[in-house]
């Protein structure tokens, strides 16, 4: 069975955005964009999915997007590297591309800087 | 496909005169890289190859594009008679509009652009694509910091072009010593086209040139294109050549007078004659009288004014006898009047060739050429009319030229450098002898005929043009 199917979440799975109450307003809905299970896209999820749990426990929400079986959904996240790291919530929309290798750098694209948490 | 050229097959752009001096079109299932500086046309040139694909050579088309967003892209075409939203919607084209925002975008680690490929592929998928166009993928350059990965990724984007049997246009912004700024042209080497947008003495002119071409034969030279509502078009409108008929058929000058110096019977069709005089001589009375001479023949007829205007010369006709009038009523004469300064050369010439088209005539004067001249380097005019004439006698038209020599300088080569290119020249000058100004007539010359070498006098009367009695003798017989 693959690692990873067409449009996975990633625990902890939480109601949809429209139904997501005040309290969870700090919550981080990430998209992470991959094209196939290639290394560079699974070291990016192993990085993120490390981040997150060290960073934002509780409080994430992954969305893992497989281009290769997805690919018409490419164009509505503006998405042209590949892994892509799409932050929906808290607004702005930020991207972070790459394998995620540099842990300081993905803080600072999610505006998680290590001193500010 | 000619068959000089092998396997080489070329797609046509259906972009006017761009396939005559390509010898057909770009090469299919290749990348060809259309580069120029800001506002030079890469773009209009790049959707007219997409759109063209679509109406008239059945290839539906993407057009990827990383600099403007869709609703601006379909105003600036629509300009241009291009329906993009009626194509899209009928599933012929596909637009995907690539934003890159180097504000919200931070980068760790290794990457690649599968996702561009995901989508390019997406697309060609959706509408069966044939033809490609990404503009202007340079842009990537200023949106993504990581140069080894781009150059890789873009190597690897028209390798999968290639494959995929795509006919692409890809653009780029010309650099400062380089075709492109980021060398694009070391990827792209099938075929590359430059253009060129420059301004001199106040008058913008705009140029295509082909760099290169792999496998193809092509035109070398820088050709003047223009960009107008009728989109676009590259000068020549039709090939090079001289391989034109040479018919032995007469046709009168419309002046009694000069068809007997002409050996009794006037200019050969299809030939070019110029004119020439300083001012005052009557030109444009000789003009005018071969005008009428080919519309009572029940020829068309096309006459380019570039001084005055319909009416003006319709009035001063009236006083040597000729009524212009009923030809254009019958429709048989069509006037143009322009100034060419309003336009520049090539925008002139675009227009001259297009009237020229649609009324496909069998006579057309040009008076003057002279004043082209205000309008352009005579270099390029000397090239542009070479165009025009070897146009002119592909289709068998007669053409008569008029030349203003400058006063006092009598011959040659006054004439921009075209009295060459001319079958036969006419020449007409003033003398003043006493109180009198007395105009005078002869041939110059008058290739693959024999012509009186002598000048005559003549008068310009209500019945026309006429020689004196006592001069008429020594003229020849005129056959009719």
């Amino acid at each position: 069975m693959p690692l990873l199917s067409g449009r996975l979440r990633v625990e902890p799975v939480a109601e949809s955005l429209e139904e997501r109450t005040p309290a969870e307003t700090d919550r981080f809905v990430l998209r992470l964009y991959i094209a196939g299970q290639t290394p560079k896209c699974m070291r990016a999820f192993t990085n993120l999915k490390r981040i997150c749990e060290e960073h934002l426990a509780d409080r994430y929400r992954i969305e893992i997007i497989d281009l290769l079986q997805n690919p018409q959904l490419a164009r509505g996240d503006q998405i042209l590297a590949v892994p892509t790291l799409v932050r929906h919530l808290p607004e702005p929309v930020k991207k972070i591309i790459g394998d995620l290798s540099n842990t300081e750098r993905v803080l600072v694209g999610l505006d998680l800087r290590p001193d500010l948490i | 496909m000619s068959r000089s050229e092998g396997a080489l097959r070329k797609a046509p752009t259906g972009i006017r005169g761009l396939d005559d001096v390509t010898g057909g079109g770009l090469p299919v299932g290749r990348p060809t890289l259309v580069c120029g500086g800001p506002g030079s046309g890469k773009t209009l040139v790049a959707l007219s190859f997409l759109v063209n694909g679509v109406r008239h050579f059945d290839e539906p088309g993407v057009l990827m594009t990383f600099e403007e967003n869709a609703e601006d892209l379909a105003c600036d075409v629509a300009s241009l008679g291009f329906d993009l939203p009626e194509l899209v919607a009928s599933g012929k084209v596909i637009i995907d509009y690539v934003r890159i925002d180097r504000s919200e975008i931070e980068e760790t680690g290794e990457y690649d652009l599968e996702g561009l490929f995901v989508r390019l592929e997406q697309a060609v998928r959706s509408v069966g694509a044939k033809r490609v166009v990404l503009d202007t993928i340079e842009s990537l350059f200023s949106g993504l910091s990581n140069e080894n990965i781009l150059r890789a990724e873009l190597r690897r984007l028209l390798r999968w072009l290639k494959d995929k049997e795509l006919t692409a246009v890809i653009t780029g912004e010309r650099g400062r010593d380089t075709l492109t700024r980021q060398g694009l042209e070391e990827y792209i080497s099938d075929a590359v086209i430059l253009l060129d947008h420059r301004v001199h003495e106040e008058l913008s002119t705009r140029r295509l040139r082909i760099v290169k071409y792999r496998g193809s034969h092509h035109g070398t030279n820088e050709y003047p294109f223009l960009i107008d509502h009728d989109g676009l078009s590259v000068l020549p409108v039709t090939a090079l050549g001289l391989d034109h008929g040479a018919p032995t058929e007469r046709v009168s000058s419309g002046v009694a007078p000069l068809d007997a110096m002409l050996g009794g019977r006037g200019f050969y069709r299809a030939s070019t004659v110029l004119l020439s005089g300083s001012a005052g001589t009557g030109k444009t009375s000789l003009a005018a009288s071969f005008v009428n001479a080919a519309c009572a023949r029940g020829e068309r007829c096309l006459y380019f004014l570039l001084e005055e205007s319909p009416q003006q010369i319709i009035r001063n006709m009236r006083s040597i006898g000729l009524d212009l009038e009923q030809w254009v009523g019958s429709g048989l004469l069509q006037m143009h009047a322009d100034r060419p300064s309003r336009f520049g050369l090539e925008a002139h010439l675009a227009g001259m060739y297009r009237a020229i088209e649609q009324s496909s005539p069998q006579a057309v004067v040009v008076d003057s050429i002279t004043d082209l001249m205000s309008a352009g380097e005579r270099n390029s005019l000397r090239a542009m009319l070479v165009r025009l004439i070897d146009h002119l006698k592909t289709q068998a038209m007669t053409a008569i030229f008029t030349s203003l020599t400058p006063g006092g300088a009598e011959l040659p080569d006054s004439n921009g450098g075209v009295s060459s290119l001319m079958d036969a020249w006419v020449l007409v000058s003033l003398e003043q002898r006493g109180l009198v100004l007395h105009r005078h007539i002869g041939v110059l010359k008058s290739r693959g005929m024999p012509h009186s070498n002598r000048v005559y006098e003549f008068t310009m009367t209500e019945k026309g043009i006429q020689v004196p009695a006592s001069d008429a003798a020594a003229l020849g017989p005129v056959e009719s």
